[in-house]
C-alpha cells in the first residue's frame, strides 16, 4: 500500500516539478534508502534521521522509502546496491564496513564497486568497564589485564568487525591480552557489561549511555585525539568532556573512529553524486542533525569528493594492517 | 505501591480520545498485517514508523504497540483457518486450531484463541506493572550460559513428545538446525552454507520456510485429495462467541501455566515463538489424557496463544529497561525510540515517567480494544471457510507467495517457499513431524551463539553451565524434562517385561500409555 501511495506522490511531484528539472540531475521517482543494518542499529538510526530531516525541510522533491538489508553484517545491502548498477534512485547507508567487510569475508561485491557520496559523522569508541569495577582510569585497568593474560573478557559487537579490530589494536599497543567475546550487537555488549558478565567493552557512546546514566557502566577513556565536546552532564557529576583521551592515559592509539557513510550504486552519474552530496550537506546544517550528533555523542565531520576518497584509502590501509597481522584477510 | 500510583498517572496520559482513536487504528492495521502471512508485525511497524516522526513519543509508541497487538491477534487467524501461520509465533496454534476449523468449529477456535491471547497479554502487562524494577535487575543476571540454558529448556519441553518415531523427530530437528546455520556467523564472522548465493547472506528466512512448509505443503496435500467444490458447513452465530467466553474459566490451569511460561520467556528473552512451543509441549506433557492433541483439542489453542501474547507483551520490558529487544518487532520499536530522542535503559523509567507509564497504561487499554475488535471479526473470518476450496485455494496460493515476497522483497524467496512447500508435502506423506524442524530453525542460531559464547568465556569448559545457582537450576530443569520420558519408558519397560513376559508384543503400547500416566 505504501508503494502505491509513494507512486501517487511521485506522480504528483513529477508534474509539479517538471519545469524545474532541466539543469542538473534531479530524482525522477521515489528514492530508496538502503540500510546496511537491521532495524534499531546505529546505521538504521542514521538513515532514518536523514530521512526525517529531508522530509521535514522538503530538501528532496521525491518521497523516500527506507528498507533494511542488514544480512551478513551489511553485505546484503551492498550486494543489493551493486545489483542495481546505474540506478541513482538507490542510496546506500553504511559505515566503514563497505570497504572492510570484503577483506575478511568472500562476498559478491568489491570495495570500489559502489560510488562514495559522503561521510557525515564519525562515531567514537571508548573503553568501558562495569560501574562497580575497582579501576579509576584506563591505565590501572590495562595494567591489571596485562598482569593476567587472557584473564579478562572484552565484549563487542560481531567478529572481525570494528570492536574486535580495536581490541587487537589495544593488545598490540599495550601488550595486554583479552578474551574477546562477540555478541550480536552493541546493545547486547552493553547489557553484558552492565551485568558484569564481561569485564569491558569498546562501545560507541550511544550504545552505552543508558547504562552509564544508571551507573551500571563507566567510561575510562576515549579514542580521539582531543576530548569530546562539552555537553550536558550525563551522570550527576560527569559529562562526555570529563572523559580523558586514551592517549592521555598512556595508550598509544591516537584515534579510532567509525565513519557514517553514504553510497550510490556502481556507475551512478556524476551529477547525481553531486546532487546527493549537496542535499546531505544541507542536512548536516539543520538543527535536527546537530541535535542527533549531540545526543549520540558522535563527531560531526562532513567529507565528500576528493577528501572522502583520501579518507577511505587511509582508513582501509590502517585496518588492513590489523587484519593482515591477525590473519583475517580472505584471498 | 509506587508503581500503581505511576500507573494511574499513566492512565491519565494514555486515556485521551486521540489516543483511543490511535489504538483502534493501530489494532485494525495490525490485524491486517497479521492476517497476511509474511507481512507480519516487524514489517508493518517499520512501514508505519516514518509516520510517527512528527508525533510526540507517547502517541507514537501507542500507535506502534497497538499495531503490534493487532498483528499478534491477526496472526492466529490464518493459522486456524488455513493452517498458515500469519506470524512465526502462531505456528503452534495450527496444531489444534486447524483441525478444529476443519471440524466446523472455527468460531470456537478463533474465539478461544483471541480470548486466551487477551488473557496472556493482560498477565504480561500486570507483570510489568508490579515487577518492572525487579525484573530489569533480574534480567541483568542473564549471560550467554543462562541464555543457552533457557533455549535448551524450550527444546527439552518440546522434544520427546508426539507420536512420530524418535528417529524421524531427530532427522527433522537436524534439518532445522542446518537451515538455521545458513548466512553470516556471528562468532567467526564468516559465511556458512551460502554456496555463493548472495540471497542467502541473511540466512533462510523463517517466515518463508513456514509459509512453504505449512501453507503450500497443506495446499498440495488438499489438492491430492481431490478438489472439493463445497466449503466446510459450519454454523456461524455470534452466540457461539459468547458461549466460548462463558467456557473460558474451565481452562484456568492452562491459562495460568501458559501465562507463567510466556512471561518467563518474554523476559529472559526466549521470545514469543519459543514460548508458544514450550507452552504447547508442556500442556501435552501434563495432560491426563493426551489423546485429543493435534486433533482439535481446545487446550491446544489456549496454551500456545496465552504464552505467545504473555511473552510478546512482557518482551517490551527488557526493551525499555535494558535496550535489549525481546522480539523482532521490539527491535523496530527500539529504533523508533532512538529517533524520537529517547535512550532506552534503566533510567528511562525515572527520566521519562510520562512516556513509560503512558505506554504501560496504553497496553491495558490497547489489549482490551484489540480483544473486542478481533472478537467482532470472528463470524466474518469463520464465514470464509464456507467458500468452496476451488475458489479459496488459488487465493491462498497467491496470498502465500505475496507473503513470501514481502518478507524481504526478494524473488529468490518465492523459489524458496516453493521448495519448502515440497519439503512440507514430502514430510507429511512420510509422516515426519514438521514442528521440530520449525523449533530448531527459530532457536537454532540463538542457541548456537549462546553456546559458543559460553565456551569462549569458559575457555571450553562445560562446567560453566552449572557455575551459579541460576544457570544450574535452569540446566537441571531442562535435563529433567529431557530425560523424563526416557526414565518413565525405561521403568515401565522393566516392569512390563517382568510382569508379562508372555505378552511381548504389547510391551511397547503399554509402555507408551504408562509414560502418559507417569508424566501427569
Amino acid at each position: 500500500m505504501k508503494r502505491i501511495t509513494a507512486l501517487a506522490l511521485a506522480l504528483a511531484a513529477t508534474v509539479a516539478s517538471a519545469p524545474l528539472a532541466q539543469a542538473a540531475w534531479q530524482p525522477s521517482k521515489p528514492i530508496e534508502f538502503v540500510v546496511t543494518s537491521g532495524p534499531g542499529g546505529g546505521t538504521d538510526t542514521f538513515a532514518r534521521v536523514v530521512q526525517s530531516i529531508i522530509t521535514k525541510h522538503k530538501l528532496v522533491e521525491q518521497p523516500i522509502v527506507v528498507t533494511n538489508k542488514g544480512g551478513g553484517s551489511g553485505a546484503e545491502g551492498y550486494v543489493y546496491g551493486k545489483a542495481s548498477a546505474g540506478d541513482p534512485h538507490k542510496v546506500i547507508f553504511g559505515t566503514n564496513n563497505e570497504y572492510l567487510l570484503p577483506l575478511v569475508a568472500k562476498l559478491a561485491f568489491k570495495p570500489d564497486d559502489l560510488t562514495p557520496v559522503a561521510a557525515m559523522a564519525m562515531d567514537e569508541f571508548l573503553i568501558w568497564v562495569n560501574g562497580a569495577a575497582p579501576y579509576a582510569d584506563a591505565k590501572s585497568y590495562l595494567e591489571a589485564v596485562k598482569a593476567k593474560p587472557e584473564g579478562f573478557k572484552m565484549g563487542g559487537s560481531q567478529s572481525k568487525d570494528t570492536d574486535e579490530t580495536l581490541t587487537k589494536l589495544i593488545e598490540g599497543a599495550t601488550g595486554a591480552k583479552f578474551i574477546y567475546v562477540p555478541f550480536k550487537g552493541g546493545g547486547e555488549a552493553a547489557v553484558q557489561l552492565a551485568g558484569a558478565h564481561v569485564d569491558s567493552n569498546t562501545n560507541n557512546p550511544n550504545e552505552n549511555i543508558g547504562q552509564w546514566k544508571a551507573g551500571l557502566v563507566k567510561p575510562l577513556c576515549v579514542f580521539s585525539p582531543e576530548r569530546l565536546p562539552a555537553g550536558a552532564k550525563v551522570t550527576a557529576d560527569k559529562g562526555w568532556s570529563d572523559i580523558p583521551t586514551c592517549k592521555e592515559q598512556g595508550v598509544p592509539i591516537d584515534q579510532f573512529q567509525m565513519p557514517r557513510t553514504v553510497w550510490l550504486t556502481p556507475k551512478a552519474p556524476d551529477d547525481a553524486v553531486t546532487y546527493y552530496a549537496d542535499v546531505l550537506a544541507k542536512v548536516k546544517d539543520t538543527p535536527e542533525w546537530k541535535e542527533y550528533i549531540e545526543r549520540t555523542s558522535q563527531t560531526s565531520r562532513f567529507l565528500s569528493g576528493k577528501d572522502l576518497k583520501t579518507f577511505i584509502a587511509s582508513d582501509e590501509e590502517k585496518n588492513r594492517k590489523v587484519f593482515e597481522k591477525e590473519g583475517w584477510v580472505v584471498k | 505501591m509506587e508503581n500503581l500510583n505511576s500507573l494511574m498517572h499513566g492512565f491519565g496520559v494514555a486515556a485521551t480520545g486521540f489516543h483511543l482513536m490511535l489504538m483502534v487504528v493501530g489494532v485494525l492495521l495490525g490485524i491486517l498485517v497479521g492476517v497476511l502471512p509474511g507481512l507480519g508485525a516487524p514489517n508493518g511497524v517499520s512501514l508505519l514508523l516514518p509516520l510517527t516522526f512528527s508525533m510526540d513519543p507517547v502517541s507514537a509508541i501507542i500507535l506502534l504497540t497497538s499495531m503490534y497487538w493487532g498483528a499478534l491477534f491477526g496472526g492466529s487467524t490464518t493459522s486456524i483457518l488455513f493452517n498458515i501461520p500469519g506470524e512465526p509465533s502462531s505456528v503452534a496454534t495450527t496444531f489444534d486450531g486447524y483441525p478444529m476449523a476443519k471440524q466446523g468449529r472455527a468460531t470456537e477456535a478463533l474465539s478461544l484463541a483471541f480470548l486466551s491471547a487477551g488473557f496472556g497479554a493482560l498477565a504480561g502487562v500486570v507483570l510489568i506493572t508490579i515487577l518492572s524494577t525487579w525484573v530489569a535487575k533480574f534480567a541483568l543476571r542473564f549471560s550467554s550460559p543462562e541464555y543457552f540454558a533457557v533455549y535448551f529448556l524450550a527444546f527439552a519441553s518440546f522434544v520427546g513428545l508426539g507420536g512420530a518415531s524418535p528417529f524421524k523427530t531427530i532427522v527433522s530437528m537436524m534439518l532445522g538446525f542446518a537451515f538455521a546455520t545458513v548466512g553470516m556467523d556471528t562468532i567467526s564472522g564468516s559465511l556458512r552454507l551460502t554456496f555463493g548465493f548472495s540471497e542467502l547472506l541473511n540466512g533462510v528466512s523463517f517466515l518463508v520456510a513456514v509459509i512453504g512448509l505449512f501453507g503450500i505443503g497443506e495446499l498440495i496435500l488438499t489438492m491430492e485429495e481431490g478438489l472439493r467444490f463445497e466449503g466446510i458447513r459450519a454454523r456461524i452465530s455470534p452466540r457461539d462467541v459468547f458461549a466460548t467466553i462463558a467456557s473460558m474459566p474451565r481452562y484456568w490451569v492452562s491459562l495460568l501455566r501458559s501465562s507463567l511460561i510466556g512471561c518467563w520467556m518474554g523476559i529472559t528473552p526466549g521470545g514469543p515463538t519459543a514460548a508458544s512451543f514450550m507452552s504447547y509441549g508442556l500442556a501435552k506433557r501434563f495432560a491426563r489424557n493426551k489423546e485429543g492433541f493435534g486433533k482439535g483439542r481446545p487446550e491446544g489453542v489456549v496454551c500456545p496463544e496465552t504464552a505467545d501474547h504473555a511473552a510478546g507483551t512482557s518482551a517490551i520490558l527488557p526493551m525499555l529497561a535494558l535496550g535489549v529487544p525481546g522480539s523482532a518487532t521490539a527491535a523496530v520499536m527500539m529504533g523508533g525510540l532512538m529517533i524520537w530522542g529517547l535512550n532506552p535503559g534503566p533510567m528511562l523509567f525515572i527520566d521519562k515517567p510520562d512516556f513509560v507509564w503512558g505506554l504501560v497504561a496504553s497496553m491495558y487499554l490497547g489489549n482490551v480494544v484489540a480483544v473486542v475488535l478481533v472478537l467482532a471479526t470472528v463470524p466474518f473470518f469463520a464465514a470464509i471457510l464456507r467458500i468452496p476450496f476451488a475458489i479459496i485455494g488459488p487465493v491462498i496460493v497467491v496470498v502465500c507467495f505475496i507473503g513470501a515476497y514481502t518478507v524481504s522483497s526478494a524473488t529468490f524467496d518465492l523459489w524458496l517457499a516453493l521448495a519448502f512447500g515440497l519439503v512440507g508435502y514430502v514430510f507429511k506423506k512420510l509422516d515426519y513431524p514438521i514442528a521440530p524442524l520449525v523449533l530448531a530453525m527459530v532457536l537454532g542460531d540463538k542457541a548456537e551463539d549462546a553456546f559458543r559464547q559460553s565456551m569462549i568465556m569458559s575457555r571450553g569448559s562445560l562446567a560453566i553451565f552449572w557455575s551459579n545457582p541460576l544457570v544450574t537450576g535452569l540446566t537441571a530443569l531442562a535435563l529433567t524434562l529431557l530425560l523424563w520420558p526416557v526414565v518413565g519408558f525405561a521403568r515401565e519397560w522393566v516392569r512390563a517385561s517382568r510382569a508379562s513376559a508372555l505378552r511381548p508384543l504389547s510391551v511397547r503400547g503399554a509402555a507408551d500409555e504408562a509414560t502418559g500416566g507417569l508424566s501427569r
